[in-house]
């Protein structure tokens, strides 16, 4: 379903994404690990159409999102990592508008919203606008969002950030079950190991760019003779803390891409 | 066709919600109007050219449009600073569609914010020589609207964060205003004033509604709405094809 080969980023003189090849079949549930700016959120990007890739090939259901990104939009849905609602319209606004983007038809739209509102608790809070939401709150808005219409692929980048863990047990309770109901093809990022161990049928470690394992949690396990997970990654990764890039070259770059081209 | 109705209804709600904003945008034009209206109208008039507040309010009328709908389009880069443009550019729209949601949107919102400015016009003693012309100047406002928010939406595409609005303002959208003849006739100027007030599209839009609304006009109202109506589809395709490009 997915189809990634020697798939590179670079931003300037910085690698974001290194030569990263990987598959997802269709069904799957597909976990890409990795410490802070490993290149998870760019890989997603990439396969969202959101960036163009420096080189390297990307099929989503066999369509390249360079060539045809209109048909790649119409078979993905997306929880970003980063907020991503108009904080001056309403939670249900914000619904109905995801809904009408998406093509969901008005009665099934309506049915929906009610349903996945009441589902993370919103539901009482339908008609405030979101920049008076806490932020678990519009967590959970997006989060609804992301189920209102049911596509092909499924893509979460790190969804549970900022959630309570009655709305994360919410969460992957109702992507669990649109894997096996509705056969969605999961791809998600997460920081929480136990998360990609309970859901993820097979995982994949990012770092510095490149993919330095993957296979399911048995195998990434047993390939560095650990218990858990956790000590599988920090094995593969090793235990230093990342910063996110932000030196004065990273702020130069911001500068000159103000204007771009 | 229902995407474009609802990021069009999203930019009037977003609009109808900021009392504060929509208060605020109303000051400069009532500055204009009264400080250059009442201060420049003795001179004017002993230079033989009649009522100034009667050739300045189509100026200020057309200014609070420009303001409005430029900035409605730069609001692009609101959009991206909090993250919902993502949301809209992954959607299963063509993006030509989601740009032309938001243009009309703002287009809307300064024709809302000009109408409101022709009334404080109005109050403060305007008056124009007949109302059987004021569709004419609907249409010129509307020309003027669609323009300047192409224009920004061009602009908010190609712009990656706030720090390049300073610039915009200075360089670009106060020359238009200044260049258009909105706050002096248009006859007798110097060579390069004249040549560049020929060059601004805005000169054009405020002639136009000068023609409607006190029935003297320099262009014929023919060649305004030519001009503007081309200069429309030039800026409208422009932002399509910027708006088509944005990465995030």
């Amino acid at each position: 379903m997915i189809h990634v080969q020697d798939l590179v980023k670079t931003f300037g003189e910085v690698k974001a994404v290194d030569h990263i090849s990987f598959d997802v079949a269709e069904g799957e549930i597909f976990a890409f690990l990795g410490p802070n700016g490993a290149g998870k959120t760019t890989t997603i990007q990439m396969l969202t159409t959101l960036v163009t890739p420096t080189s390297g090939t990307i099929a989503l259901d066999g369509i390249d999102p360079r060539q045809h990104p209109h048909d790649v939009r119409r078979r993905f849905g997306i929880v970003f990592q980063d907020p991503s609602l108009d904080g001056e319209l309403t939670a249900y606004e914000n619904l109905e508008l995801h809904g009408v983007l998406y093509h969901v038809p008005r009665r099934t739209r309506t049915e929906r919203i009610e349903r996945l509102l009441k589902l993370f608790e919103l539901w009482e809070r339908r008609d405030a606008v979101v920049k008076t939401f806490s932020g678990g709150m519009k967590r959970r808005l997006e989060i609804a969002r992301g189920f209102l219409h049911t596509p092909k692929i499924l893509f979460l980048d790190e969804p549970t950030l900022g959630l309570d863990p009655q709305s994360r047990n919410q969460l992957w309770t109702h992507v669990k079950h649109l894997n096996e109901s509705e056969r969605v093809t999961v791809f998600l990022t997460t920081h929480y190991m136990d998360e990609a161990d309970r859901v993820a049928s097979r995982i994949a470690i990012i770092d510095h760019g490149r993919i330095v394992a993957q296979g399911s949690s048995q195998e990434l396990k047993a390939q560095t003779k650990t218990e858990s997970l956790e000590a599988a990654f920090l094995a593969l990764t090793g235990s230093t803390i990342r910063d996110e890039r932000a030196d004065a070259a990273d702020q130069m770059r911001q500068v000159a891409r103000m204007w771009r081209r | 066709m229902s995407a474009i109705y609802i990021l069009w209804l999203r930019e009037v709600k977003r609009y109808s919600r900021s009392r504060a904003q929509v208060i605020a945008s109303l000051g400069q034009p009532l500055l204009y109007l009264l400080a250059l209206g009442f201060g420049l109208g003795p001179v004017f008039e002993k230079a033989g050219q009649g009522s100034y507040l009667q050739f300045v309010a189509p100026g200020v009328i057309g200014m609070s449009v420009l303001f409005s709908s430029i900035f409605s389009g730069i609001g692009l880069l609101w959009d991206r600073q909090f993250g919902f443009l993502k949301e809209t550019l992954v959607a299963p729209v063509p993006r030509l569609y989601i740009m032309i949601g938001r243009t009309f949107g703002g287009a809307t919102v300064s024709m809302i914010q000009g109408t409101m400015v022709i009334v404080i016009c109005l109050i403060a003693g305007f008056r124009p020589h007949h109302l059987s012309s004021l569709p004419m100047a609907v249409l010129f406002m509307a020309l003027i609207a669609i323009v300047f928010a192409a224009l920004g939406t061009t602009i908010g595409s190609r712009l990656q964060n706030m720090q390049g609005f300073q610039l915009i303002m200075n360089f670009l959208v106060m020359p238009i205003y200044f260049l258009s003849g909105a706050l002096y006739p248009l006859n007798n100027l110097p060579v390069g004033l004249r040549i560049a007030t020929r060059i601004d599209p805005l000169t054009y839009g405020i002639d136009g509604l000068r023609g409607a609304f006190i029935g003297t006009s320099h262009f014929s109202t023919g060649t305004n709405v030519g001009i503007m109506s081309a200069v429309a589809v030039i800026f409208l395709t422009m932002g399509a094809r910027s708006f088509a490009r944005i990465q995030v």
